[in-house]
């Protein structure tokens, strides 16, 4: 039967038929279970037991895993890493975004055109950016690896960790700067024109508008890109880390979800991998807190 | 365009070209490797120009690794995500906004919090899980003691060991990366916006709620379908960590596993050629579902991240 009622969340026109919706749930609910809930309660216990690899004795060690990985220099080092690859990742994708963005705005001819091309990146898979990119920068037969050393820059990101870093941040940037355009070229075409026109007759130029009024507006658009970019950076490039550099040279590049699957996997430090886990869930629970409270005020989550 | 001002627009221009320089650049020296033999990729500097050998390397690559199953699998992962996802959403956006029953609430909050969590963090339990998904019931039945239970009945003594082991197989790469409720609260935004005279109409024509989903709110829905769909493909095509180990089995992994694999080592012949042949091979149906669905593409990924 159809009531109407109010509540939050719910279409007033409504059915209140008790078996059929929970049908309907069923199938993501039992998903959900599965592979999130009880994975995610696992690496909870996980991350407070010791555990040798063949899984034969555990122990409930209370936050031992944790502290061990505060005293361990290979995570702190890790942790480094992962600050310094996200922030230039997170600048470098911005400002060119920024730059590119406000260049569509203005022109009129080919900007179909430009859009187009600019987007691309966004359909390569990160694990084959990162394979062209070292294959770019390999010392032995890359073309830009040969141009920097015909420039007389000693390039050599297999023993040197600046320029592993470097590449792996290019190649990040590469595959992400299509994601933050679409986003800034979004914010731009709802900047008010009347604005812009009252600004104009003021006497602003368009550089000046961009930076006094546009750019003000962008505001919530950038904050969304920035944490939107820390998720990129924080764990959707392990591919690239994987492809260019294993994390290496010395830990160089080993950034943390490229260490959790490391120990996990590769050591078989289960008790340590979840730790690791689960100080990125909180990580990522913290930055998508941000964002509800911060950027998606306008839209009702609650119910 | 507020004033003409033909010096800011060329640079524009020029800004523009250049960003298409930048995005162009590297595939441009993927196709010139891809295009030359082992000896010419090699050689300092690398020519400018394409050689002759593009479909030699393609073929080359294409055996090497097995391209032609790789690319089925990716299809079927892909496709299997986007519908997946696609369907489960549908269902339970339907159930959150358009019925009223006595777990509404829980069902929200449970769906809602796995929008906060990345698949990429529960690495080792996921893996876990997948290997052997009956392992939560096994717990179950251990703690209730079933067995003992059964034994204290019949007298006989059964050991019960369950098993659901999903490696190597696509419900094990799909599931997993169907388990978040981003779509679903998609669903939800654009059903709180259908308008409710709809469905009184559909119950004054005697509707029951499923027909009113077939025939009213699903085709209202058919824009948002497309444009997620598109999103959903790619993210399931360019999956890399998850294919990376549950398939231990070479004919199980997706075309971008494959791409992995031709990367040369320091121990191997430095085949360049053939693994950039490779990297443009795979990454070709992405790139071209964006640029026919270009429309669609730009919707669905603002649609689907706000």
């Amino acid at each position: 039967m159809v009531a109407r009622t109010h509540e939050p969340g719910l279409k007033q026109a409504h059915f209140r038929t008790a078996g059929l919706p929970t049908l309907l749930l069923l199938p993501q609910l039992l998903i959900l279970l599965f592979f999130f809930f009880i994975p995610s309660v696992r690496a909870l216990m996980q991350a407070f037991l010791l555990a040798d690899p063949f899984g034969a004795t555990v122990h409930f060690v209370w936050l031992d895993n944790f502290k061990a990985l505060f005293r361990s220099e290979s995570y702190r080092n890790s942790v480094w890493v992962t600050i310094w690859f996200t922030l230039a990742q997170n600048v470098l994708t911005i400002v060119v975004a920024l730059v590119l963005a406000f260049a569509t705005d203005r022109v009129v001819r080919f900007q179909a055109a430009y859009k187009g091309i600019i987007l691309l990146p966004y359909a390569i898979a990160p694990v084959i950016a990162g394979v062209i990119w070292a294959f770019l920068f390999n010392p032995s037969v890359g073309p830009i690896a040969f141009f920097l050393k015909s420039l007389g820059v000693a390039w050599d990101p297999n023993r040197n960790g600046w320029d592993a870093m470097l590449l792996v941040v290019l190649a990040a940037s590469w595959k992400h700067i299509c994601y933050d355009y679409i986003f800034l070229v979004a914010g731009l075409l709802a900047v008010p024109k009347s604005l812009m026109e009252a600004a104009a007759v003021d006497g602003a130029g368009p550089v000046k508008r961009f930076f006094q009024i546009a750019l003000p507006l962008l505001g919530p658009t950038l904050f969304f890109l920035t944490t939107m970019n820390f998720v990129y950076g924080f764990f959707e490039t392990f591919a690239i880390i994987d492809a260019v550099t294993h994390g290496g040279p010395a830990g160089a590049t080993n950034i943390l979800v490229y260490k959790v699957y490391q120990d996990g996997f590769v050591n078989l430090d289960l008790g340590s991998s979840a730790a690791q886990s689960v100080l990125l869930m909180t990580f990522a629970l913290l930055l998508t807190l941000l964002q509800f409270k911060y950027v998606e005020r306008k839209v009702n989550y609650s119910i | 365009m507020v004033e003409r001002s033909p010096v800011l627009t060329l640079v524009c221009h020029l800004i523009l070209i250049g960003g298409i320089v930048l995005v162009c650049m590297p595939l441009y020296f993927a196709f010139i490797a891809g295009s030359l033999t082992m000896q010419e990729v090699q050689q300092v500097p690398m020519p400018w120009l394409p050689g002759g050998h593009f479909v030699e390397n393609l073929a080359t690559a294409w055996n090497r690794v097995n391209f032609g199953r790789l690319l089925i699998n990716s299809f079927i992962v892909a496709t299997g995500i986007t519908v997946g996802k696609v369907a489960i959403s549908l269902l339970s956006a339907f159930a959150i906004t358009y019925f009223r029953f006595r777990f509404r609430l829980l069902a929200f909050w449970l769906i809602f919090m796995s929008l906060m969590l990345p698949v990429e963090v529960r690495i080792v339990p996921t893996y876990e899980s997948v290997a052997n998904a009956a392992l939560p019931i096994q717990w179950l039945v251990d703690a209730l003691d079933i067995a003992g239970l059964w034994e204290w009945i019949t007298g006989h003594r059964v050991e019960i060991a369950l098993e659901w082991n999903m490696l190597n197989t696509y419900q094990g790469l799909i599931l997993p990366l169907i388990a978040s409720a981003s779509a679903t609260f998609l669903f939800r935004q654009f059903f709180l916006t259908v308008p409710e005279e709809l469905l009184e109409a559909a119950r004054l024509d005697g509707a029951s709620a499923m027909r009113f989903f077939w025939t009213i709110l699903l085709p209202l829905s058919r824009s948002n379908m497309i444009a997620l769909s598109i999103i959903l493909f790619l993210y399931g095509w360019n999956q890399y960590l998850w294919p990376l180990l549950f398939t231990t089995d070479k004919d199980m992994a997706t075309a971008v596993i494959g791409v992995k694999h031709l990367i040369p080592r320091s121990d191997t012949e430095p085949a360049w050629n053939v693994a950039m042949s490779g990297a443009l091979l795979a990454m070709l149906p992405p790139v071209l579902v964006v640029l026919v669905m270009q429309r669609w593409f730009v919707r669905g990924l603002v649609d689907s991240s706000k």
